[in-house]
C-alpha cells in the first residue's frame, strides 16, 4: 500500500515533467513577493502554521519552480512535536511535500508504561494545486485563490493507535483552501475545508468511534506589519471520534518574518486543545529556507 | 463561507488535471484613482516625491538583472514622465495620464509574472528610499497589481490569470 501511494506520487512527479521542462526554459527571474508563499503548516503544506493555504509555497511564479525546507518544534505542556520536510512546486501552480511529524510522548509514555520518550512518527505526502485567482495580484477581485489539495499520512505505530480504537494507522486528508490578500489594508484571511478520518493530525491513527470522512474547518487571518513582517491567528478544528480521549479544536498566535527572500522564522502561541491527557498549551518556533 | 459551495469530492488523480478556464478578456481599464482627495498624493511626497521615487525605481531597476534587460536607454526618461503622471492619477493628485495603455506598451516585451513582482520589489525600495509608510505603499501597489493582466505576457494568448 505505502509503495503504491509512494508510486503515485512519483506519477505526480512525472506528469509534473513537461511543465517543468517549460519552466526551465524561461529564465529563473524574479520570484514571489515576501511572506507570500506563506510559512510551512505542520504536514508540510505552504500556510500558516496549522491550516494549508491556497497559495504555492516556494519562491516561484509563472513558468518557474521553487522548493523550500523547513523544521518546527512544538513544545507543549506535556509533549514535544517536531516536523520537517521539503516542499517543491512549480509555475505558481503545483507544490508536492513530503513530510515528517514525530511526537515524543515524554513523561506520558512512561506513565502509560510505553516508556519515557516514546515516540510516534507519522510520515505524510501532500499535493496541491492551484484552482483559479491570485490571491496577490487580483486585487480588484472578490474572488479569492482557491486551491486543492490532498496529504496521504502514515504512522509508524499502527498496533498503538489501533489499539487505541483507531481503525487505521494510514489516512488521506482531502482539503480546499480560499486565501485572498487585501494589500491595500494589509490583510490575509484564509478558510479551509478538509475532508479527513485524522485523529490529532493522524498521530493518532484515523478513524475510530466511526469510519467516516469527518468536514473540519481551518481558518487563519494575518496581518502585515511590513515587508518583512506578520502576526496572525489560526483556528484548526479536527474530528473527535477516538473513545478513549477527548479532542478538541487547535489554535495559535504568530509572528513570522522573513529575514531574506529565502529565510523566514515563524513563532507562535500554540493550544492543539486536549491531547489525551489535557489542554496543550506551548510554544511553536519554525524556520523555513527556501530557493 | 463561499467556500463550502466548492465540490469537495476533488478526487486525487484528478487534482493534477484539472485546467483552469480559458477565456478571452478585454484589457482591464486603466488603473483607477484611489483617494478621495491628495493626502495619499502628499504622503509620496506629492509631485516632487513621485519624480524622486521614479528616479530612485530606475536606479534599483537598472542595477537589477533580473530586469534591467528590458530597458532601452532612451525610452527610460519617457517611461519615468509616464509612470509620475500615472501614479499621481491614481493618488488622486490632479495628473492625467497621457501615455499609451498598459496592454499596448507591453504586449511585445513578453514580459514573465516573475518580472513584473521582480519591478514591484524594485518600487518597494524606491518607496522605503523615500520613506513612504508601508500602508500607503500597499495602497498604490494593491490598484497597480490588478495590471498584471494587461502587462504580463500569456504564451497562448488569453488564459485567465
Ligand atoms: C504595475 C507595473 C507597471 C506599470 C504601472 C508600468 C507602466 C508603464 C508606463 C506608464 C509605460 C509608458 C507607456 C507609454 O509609452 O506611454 C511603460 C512602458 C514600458 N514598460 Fe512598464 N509598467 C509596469 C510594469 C513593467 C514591467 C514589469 C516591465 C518589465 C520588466 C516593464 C517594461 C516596460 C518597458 C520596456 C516599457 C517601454 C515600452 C516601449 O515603449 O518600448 N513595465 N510602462
Amino acid at each position: 500500500m505505502k509503495s503504491l501511494i509512494t508510486g503515485a506520487w512519483l506519477a505526480a512527479v512525472m506528469l509534473l515533467t513537461p511543465a517543468l521542462a517549460q519552466a526551465q526554459s524561461v529564465p529563473a527571474t524574479g520570484g514571489k513577493l515576501l511572506l507570500t508563499g506563506g510559512v510551512s503548516q505542520v504536514e508540510g503544506a505552504a500556510g500558516g502554521g496549522l491550516t494549508p493555504w491556497a497559495v504555492i509555497g516556494g519562491n516561484d511564479s509563472e513558468g518557474q519552480f521553487g522548493g523550500n525546507a523547513y523544521y518546527t518544534e512544538i513544545s507543549t505542556t506535556d509533549y514535544k512535536i517536531t516536523s520537517r520536510g521539503v516542499l517543491f512546486s512549480v509555475d505558481n501552480r503545483v507544490e508536492l511535500t513530503a513530510s515528517r511529524q514525530s511526537f515524543d510522548t515524554q513523561a506520558v509514555g512512561a506513565a502509560l508504561g510505553l516508556g519515557y520518550g516514546y515516540t510516534i512518527n507519522q510520515t505524510t505526502l501532500g499535493a496541491k494545486v492551484r484552482l483559479t485567482g491570485d490571491a496577490v495580484l487580483d486585487q480588484d477581485r472578490w474572488l479569492p485563490q482557491i486551491s486543492a489539495g490532498v496529504q496521504y499520512k502514515s504512522n509508524d505505530k499502527a498496533g498503538l493507535v489501533t489499539a487505541l480504537g483507531a481503525r487505521s494507522g494510514k489516512g488521506t486528508d482531502l482539503y480546499v483552501s480560499a486565501t485572498k490578500l487585501f494589500l491595500a489594508q494589509g490583510l490575509l484571511l484564509n478558510a479551509t475545508v478538509r475532508r479527513t478520518k485524522a485523529n490529532q493530525y493522524g498521530i493518532l491513527g484515523f478513524g475510530g468511534i466511526d469510519d467516516r470522512y469527518h468536514t473540519e474547518f481551518e481558518a487563519s487571518a494575518a496581518y502585515l506589519l511590513s515587508k518583512r513582517l506578520a502576526v496572525g491567528a489560526e483556528v484548526r478544528t479536527k474530528p473527535d471520534n477516538l473513545a478513549v480521549a477527548h479532542e478538541g479544536a487547535a489554535y495559535d498566535a504568530f509572528v513570522a518574518y522573513a529575514v531574506c527572500k529565502h529565510l523566514s522564522l515563524t513563532v507562535a502561541y500554540v493550544d492543539l486543545g486536549n491531547i489525551v491527557t489535557r489542554r496543550q498549551g506551548g510554544l511553536y518556533a519554525s524556520l523555513q529556507a527556501g530557493f | 463561507m463561499r467556500i463550502l459551495r466548492i465540490p469537495a469530492g476533488l478526487a486525487v488523480g484528478g487534482l493534477l488535471l484539472v485546467t483552469a478556464p480559458v477565456h478571452a478578456e478585454t484589457p482591464p481599464p486603466d488603473a483607477p484613482v484611489i483617494a478621495r482627495d491628495d493626502h495619499l498624493f502628499k504622503t509620496f511626497g506629492g509631485h516632487d516625491g513621485l519624480v524622486r521615487i521614479t528616479d530612485d525605481l530606475f536606479v534599483f531597476v537598472l542595477a537589477d538583472r533580473r530586469i534591467n534587460g528590458f530597458f532601452e536607454a532612451k525610452k527610460i526618461p519617457h517611461i519615468k514622465d509616464m509612470l509620475v503622471e500615472q501614479f499621481c492619477q491614481i493618488l488622486n493628485g490632479g495628473c492625467t495620464y497621457t501615455g499609451k495603455d498598459m496592454a499596448t506598451s507591453h504586449a511585445k516585451l513578453g514580459i514573465h509574472e516573475g518580472d513584473f513582482n521582480a519591478l514591484v520589489e524594485d518600487l518597494q525600495k524606491a518607496m522605503d528610499k523615500n520613506h513612504v509608510p508601508f500602508a500607503a505603499q500597499n495602497r498604490l501597489l494593491a490598484a497597480l497589481a490588478p495590471q498584471h493582466r494587461a502587462i504580463v505576457y500569456k504564451p497562448n494568448g488569453s488564459e485567465e490569470e
